[in-house]
């Protein structure tokens, strides 16, 4: 383990940085054209430059998903020139970049995405990005109110990740998990130094006994995942669970997890862009085909969403879960109805309040 | 500190519920946090006493609920803010919902508070927020219990709240207000006073957030098309895609041509926004300019009355002076 006291984080930060594009959570109060509502929208990732002051918040307003899987992004074009058509492959090789202080839980997100898109067939615009990003994670030192990582399985006090890091009141401790993170490591030896491998373990008991006393520690998954799809989907609870929903997609859009898109064309005159979006099961022209579509009603429009966290994608995923316990959707849904209130109405006695 | 409390709205919803007067209640239902109330139909006294809940975070306006609400069975009983019975009466004039089929109990309100303004003051780790007269306690993971004064954390369309009066009820609960003198232009003119640059700066950093998730829309009392044109991929115009800053603005100025002189100002649209746009600044500057062009002009102080845009009348003015008058005001070429 290596670790580089807090007073040099910014050397350390440069160091990361001369290697690949960096990345780093910062608050919209800090650019001085940004003002008051950016503040309170919340955290947003940033390129680092010399001296950005990092965001004390705990987690960013938008997922880092953005990184690997963008809100728009453009597949190829299209050009006719009388009969001749041409296409164009857009795709180009991604520049190598470093994400710095991801949450367990956002860490995790990408292995859901993962699952998806890597699997056959590969989704070669999202490997392109993945295979050059290097994840720096960062253990939860201060979790919040909504957050129930550890529903799922997730440990904030020891994230998966590239390179791992934990911070006390002086140092910030860094070890590697994967090569890429080794890469990375050596590349900023000069501004770290060697420490005990059980140097950052305080900070693990802290983060525990923090995560212990969450409003949300009790609640389980045990009731959810795959091969339940007849005990949930029936439940008469769908209709006054969705009954507020105002199928806006916002919970889909900061949701780390949710990779659902539609493809479209744009023409734009001389050419027609092929692009892709993302989409939300909340809305009622997903999925739509020719028959019209294949949820009319939005109790299942809304079903869908919970369903495809708790039990749809386990069932295809080895029992992964798709929820990996942000909160995001507790603090933006208008309506304040989310996958925790779900859980408890229907996840049985286990989850009554 | 709301002068109606939970009870006072309980025993009336339950009162009405066995008189039979309705047969649903539409209430907030609590949730885990105090601030994560949940709007919600209530049909019984079981359902109420569980469940109901009222408190400083009871923002959602459901005037725009009765368009479904009404088209069940029997009467529904709805509780109005001041700000909510605007958008009642607006969508009364625009035949959206049964006026049968509603009954209408007017709530005094002493304004809500806004929980992302608490936590950018203590943090993330709030479990709870109570109010105590004047003050809020906020239940926080790390720091304990803070005292924050109730007034300089409420949001910020109730800070500037534009009436204390209801303006429909069948029944109104506790004394009734007035129209209020508000603040509510001040920010309208300070872009005003902005260089076309600078605001058009101002406009760009703000929309450059927008996820396009379309929840200003989706809550918009004045935005009750069946398909919004938007969202429809019959239209031409359907799309989800953010592709540049240009179509977030063209979204967002777009559906503030559309509602304007509709719009109540119920403030609903920045209170949703998961990126904190204050999208309330475009809709008053249309309210002001409908104000300063035609005469003072309230969406929804009353059912039936012509919007300013959609009623000609000999006297308008001319579009030259509308914007000749944009010099007189400000915002003139840099
Ligand atoms: S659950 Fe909430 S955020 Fe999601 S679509 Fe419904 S209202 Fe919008
Ligand atoms: S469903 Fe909600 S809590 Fe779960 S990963 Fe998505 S945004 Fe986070
Ligand atoms: S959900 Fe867990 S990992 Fe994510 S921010 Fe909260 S404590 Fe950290
Ligand atoms: S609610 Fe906010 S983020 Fe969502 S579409 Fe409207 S302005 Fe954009
Ligand atoms: S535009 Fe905003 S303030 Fe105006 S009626 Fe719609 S939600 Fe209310």
């Amino acid at each position: 383990m290596r670790k580089c006291a807090l007073a040099n984080k910014n050397a350390l930060l440069a160091a990361m940085a001369k290697t690949a594009k960096l990345y780093v959570p910062v608050d919209g109060a800090d650019e001085k054209s940004r003002d008051v509502n950016s503040r309170l929208a919340g955290a947003y990732y940033a390129e680092w430059k010399d001296g950005t002051q990092l965001s004390k918040k705990l987690n960013t307003t938008r997922s880092p998903k953005d990184f690997f899987f963008p809100q728009t992004e453009n597949m190829m074009t299209f050009k006719m020139t009388g009969k001749k058509l041409e296409i164009f492959d857009t795709r180009r090789e991604h520049e190598d970049f470093i994400l710095f202080g991801v949450r367990a839980c956002d860490v995790r997100s990408f292995t859901v995405l993962d699952n998806v898109f890597l699997s056959d067939p590969v989704d070669s615009y999202y490997a392109n990005r993945r295979a050059h990003g290097i994840i720096v994670s960062m253990a939860c030192n201060k979790p919040a109110g909504t957050c129930f990582c550890r529903t799922f399985g997730i440990d904030a006090a020891d994230p998966e990740g590239d390179v791992i890091c934990w911070e006390d009141d002086a140092y910030i401790y860094l070890t590697a998990k994967t090569e890429k993170g080794e890469g990375l490591l050596n590349a900023v030896a000069d501004v770290t130094e060697d420490c005990a491998d059980d140097a950052a373990d305080a900070v693990k008991a802290t983060v525990n006994e923090r995560l212990d006393k969450l409003p949300l520690a009790d609640l389980k998954s045990d009731a959810f995942g795959g091969g339940k799809t007849d005990t949930f989907f029936n439940d008469p609870a769908w209709n006054e669970l969705s009954e507020a929903c105002l199928g806006c997609g916002t919970c889909t859009f900061v949701c780390p997890t949710c990779q659902c898109y539609d493809i479209k064309d744009f023409n734009t005159g001389r050419e027609v862009i092929r692009f892709r979006c993302w989409d939300s099961c909340m809305y009622s022209d997903f999925t739509m085909m020719a028959h019209g579509t294949n949820r009319p009603n939005h109790m299942q429009r809304f079903r869908q969403r919970f369903m495809h966290k708790l039990v749809y994608y386990p069932e295809n995923n080895g029992g992964l879960f798709s929820c990996v316990g942000c909160g995001r959707c507790l603090s933006r849904c208008p309506i304040s109805m989310n996958i925790v209130k779900v859980m408890k109405k229907l996840g049985g006695n286990e989850n009554a309040e | 500190m709301q002068t109606v409390t939970r009870d006072l709205l309980l025993q009336k919803a339950c009162e009405l519920l066995d008189a039979g007067t309705v047969n649903r209640v539409y209430g907030w239902q609590k949730g885990q946090f105090d601030y994560d109330v949940t709007p919600a139909v209530f049909s019984s006294r079981e359902e109420l006493e569980k469940d109901f809940v009222y408190n400083d975070f009871c923002g959602a306006n459901f005037s725009k609920y009765l368009i479904k609400e009404t088209a069940g069975e029997g009467k529904i009983l709805v509780f109005l803010k001041p700000c909510d019975t605007y958008s009642f009466n607006q969508l009364l004039t625009e035949h959206r919902f049964d006026r049968e089929k509603v009954y209408a109990v007017g709530i005094p309100c002493d304004g809500m508070a806004d929980i992302r303004l608490i936590e950018e003051e203590v943090g993330e780790g709030v479990t709870g927020v109570e109010t105590d007269g004047d003050k809020l306690i906020v239940h926080t993971l790390y720091d304990g219990d803070v005292k924050l004064n109730r007034a300089d954390y409420l949001a910020e369309r109730c800070r500037v709240c534009k009436s204390k009066k209801h303006v429909a009820y069948d029944e109104l609960l506790g004394e009734d207000g007035d129209v209020v003198d508000s603040a509510r232009f001040d920010e309208v003119a300070k872009l005003e006073a902005m260089t076309p640059d600078e605001r058009f700066a101002f406009w760009q950093n703000e929309l450059s957030r927008c996820i396009r998730c379309n929840a200003c829309r989706d809550v918009c009392p004045a935005c009750t098309c069946e398909k919004c044109v938007f969202g429809n991929p019959k239209s031409g115009v359907e799309n989800k895609a953010v592709s540049d800053s240009f179509e977030e603005k063209m979204f967002h100025i777009i559906r503030a041509f559309h509602v304007a002189g509709r719009c109540t100002d119920c403030g609903e649209c920045s209170r949703v926004c998961p990126q904190h746009i204050p999208l309330h600044l475009l809709n008053r500057k249309f309210i002001k300019d409908i104000d300063a062009f035609y005469g003072e002009y309230q969406a929804g102080a009353e059912v039936g009355s012509r919007a300013p845009l959609v009623d000609y009348t000999e006297g308008d003015m001319e579009p030259g002076e509308a914007v000749a008058s944009v010099d007189e005001r400000g915002g003139k070429d840099a």
